[in-house]
């Protein structure tokens, strides 16, 4: 059953394509590292191949995208496509930022493990992050 | 009794007298239209003319947004706003593969003076007022908008509008930046210098407080830090040699306008009250007009909410009569759909309603800064006005705020008053209707805004053909003229201009800035 977690969760955060909107994706920081998580945030203008790269340097659990000028859909798919050609099958890719509703399940379905759209409340944002981590550690 | 505050933290009273403002509240004033400007930049104000109403617009192709354009006017909008696609205002053209998807997303994608040609098509730039949402690339956007006028056969002594062109607050908040902030400052300054000898209607700069507010700060610091920016690009200035009275009359300033009404309509006072001083004191202004704060107001969007978005509706309409009640010169009304997508002609349409209405049927425009004599929003202003000279005076012990930002010490302010909001409504001590109290379950979102996914193909297309009919010669050549202008202390309008008319696209012309002046990274947040 429960195994005890090795070390606290490790999240990269970053802001992929061309937008500057961060608020969000500090305070997502600021909040999971209150909460515990290791955050490594790698700041504006990411792309998939370096997002990948600072996920394998810092042995991140979780890559967390954040994204307000509507590219997140081709955004992700590149992000997925990149962890998988990097062999990253056990990093889990979250994505949050100002997606409308009926782009939620096709972000699941690109390969997306969770997403949070705005409105999505901060605490539903930090526990489903560490929730994921949890899981993958056979935490329960 | 439990202690109340206003948003920025100003510890309230039950209740306001004479003792709460001081006896030389009259100097303190003024008249509307005469210093120290508190009661508002002009003498009649709305009663001589309403403040412009300026919806932000702009998607897709130049001609999709032509379309958008023209519908606002026929709807009694009575003032333009340019929203531009990210590629542009970061200097990519929209051909360019690593922005393929970014590509009239958010704002119209332009690429040569023949789009913004488009844009303006059957509309004449000698008889309107036009904002450009753009900064990096600010000085490139404005050639275009020029040799669009000059083709339509305007003078440039008609060209009225406004350049943002404020790119300290892109450090900061909005983060459109592409070049380091030396050369940055020199570019907006280039701009300010041409635009303050040759476009007598026309702002070369809107110095910005509203994307620092978006971004979380409170009320306080975005004064705070617009009046230090304002310093900033003074000295700046003065610094090429240019003299205070020649380009402060020109100054265009830029608040946002949240929910707290009677903070947000002192906050606009206390600013004008400080700039007069800052002109004055500071700087030695000796034109009236150099030391009178004009400003546009942009609602908030950070204010509004993805849950029940009609309730968006009242919060942009407290928001545009807190701006109406502070005296601005144009307002932006968001759409009620803005939390989740680019609004809907019909959100639109509803957001400039809501200024008509406030406009002529509240009859709050009828009586100029109707709040002053107030206990309260006098007290308000004056406290406003004092913490806000402690942040100034903090920046400027800091050495400065061109500095304090290439450490990013403001931006740390702003993103630790984000965050303290974000917990104050996850722990419910502020409230947000439908988001911690009154929640509804099972919404259903608004219809929303359709992307035309084709927009950015027939943008492409339409590139590829003009370069393809372009004088490649005279594109070169304009090109290698700008770069040794751009390695020198000249100004770069001229040069830009050339270009513009050479056919020369945006992502050319910024990749010899980003040759001569390189690009820059911000620092690491924490």
């Amino acid at each position: 059953m429960a195994v005890s977690a090795p070390g606290r969760a490790r999240v990269v955060l970053a802001k992929p394509g061309l937008d500057g909107h961060d608020r969000g994706v500090k305070v997502v920081g600021m909040a999971l590292r209150d909460a515990g998580a290791e955050v490594v945030y790698l700041g504006l203008h990411v792309s998939p191949e370096q997002a990948v790269a600072a996920a394998v340097a810092e042995d991140a659990d979780v890559i967390g995208l954040s994204v307000l000028s509507g590219v997140h859909l081709a955004v992700t798919e590149a992000l997925v496509a990149e962890c998988r050609r990097a062999g990253l099958d056990d990093v889990s890719v979250v994505v949050g930022g100002t997606i409308p509703p009926q782009d939620v399940p096709k972000l699941l379905g690109i390969g997306a493990r969770a997403v949070y759209p705005v409105g999505t409340p901060l605490g539903d944002v930090v526990s489903g992050v560490l929730g994921i981590v949890d899981e993958k550690r056979g935490v329960s | 009794m439990t202690d109340l505050f206003t948003d920025s933290g100003i510890e309230l009273r039950p209740f306001y007298d004479e003792d709460s403002v001081g006896s030389d509240l009259p100097d303190r004033l003024g008249e509307p239209g005469h210093p120290p400007f508190t009661r508002g930049a002009y003498e009649s104000m709305y009663r001589g003319r309403l403040w412009s109403m300026r919806q932000y617009a702009g998607y897709g192709s130049a001609a999709d947004t032509n379309a958008r354009y023209r519908y606002l006017l026929s709807q009694g909008q009575t003032a333009l706003s340019v929203a531009f696609d990210l590629p542009t205002q970061l200097g990519f053209d929209s051909t360019d593969d690593r922005v393929a998807s970014e590509v009239g997303r958010v704002g119209v994608a332009i690429d040569t003076v023949e789009d913004m040609e488009m844009v303006f098509d059957g509309l004449p730039i000698d008889q309107l007022s036009v904002n450009f949402t753009i900064n990096a690339t600010a000085p490139i956007i404005l050639a275009f908008y020029l040799v669009a006028a000059e083709r339509q056969g305007a003078a440039m002594a008609d060209v009225a509008g406004t350049l943002q062109n404020d790119i300290l607050k892109e450090f900061l908040a909005r983060k459109t930046f592409i070049f380091p902030p030396d050369h940055s400052i020199r570019l907006v300054a280039d701009v300010v210098e041409y635009a303050s000898a040759e476009l007598p209607r026309f702002n070369g700069i809107s110095i910005t407080g509203y994307h620092a507010r978006e971004a979380g700060c409170d009320a306080i610091q975005e004064v705070g830090l617009t009046m230090a920016s304002a310093v900033a690009y003074s000295e700046a200035f003065r610094a090429r040699g240019l003299d205070f009275d020649f380009f402060a009359p020109r100054l265009s300033f830029h608040f946002a306008s949240q929910l707290d009404l009677f903070e947000e309509a002192a906050k606009v006072r206390a600013a004008r009250r400080m700039w007069h001083r800052i002109a004055t004191e500071r700087f030695g202004a000796t034109k009236e007009a150099s030391a009178r704060l004009r400003f546009f107001s942009g609602c908030s969007g950070a204010t509004l909410t993805a849950q029940q978005p009609l309730n968006n509706v009242v919060r942009s309409t407290l928001q545009c009569l807190a701006a109406v009640l502070g005296g601005a010169q144009s307002i932006h009304v968001m759409g009620y759909d803005e939390a989740l997508e680019i609004p809907t002609e019909e959100s639109v349409r509803l957001a400039l309603r809501t200024q008509q209405i406030i406009a002529h049927e509240s009859g709050v425009a009828k009586v100029v800064d109707p709040l002053a004599g107030s206990y309260f929003v006098e007290s308000l202003t004056d406290t406003l006005e004092e913490r806000a000279w402690a942040l100034v005076e903090e920046i400027d012990a800091g050495g400065g705020y061109v500095s304090m930002l290439a450490e990013g010490i403001p931006q740390r302010w702003v993103a630790e008053a984000a965050y303290r909001y974000e917990r104050d409504v996850a722990q419910g001590a502020k409230i947000r209707v439908g988001v911690n109290k009154y929640v509804e379950d099972d919404e259903v979102a608004p219809p929303l805004f359709e992307i035309d996914v084709e927009a950015a193909d027939r943008q492409r297309s339409t590139l590829r053909r003009r370069l393809a009919a372009r004088d490649e010669k005279s594109a070169a050549e304009a090109l290698s003229a700008l770069r040794e202008v751009l390695k020198s202390d000249d100004n770069a309008m001229p040069a830009l201009l050339h270009c513009a008319r050479s056919g020369c696209t945006l992502g050319e012309i910024a990749d010899e800035m980003r040759a001569v002046f390189g690009e820059y990274r911000e620092p690491q947040a924490w």
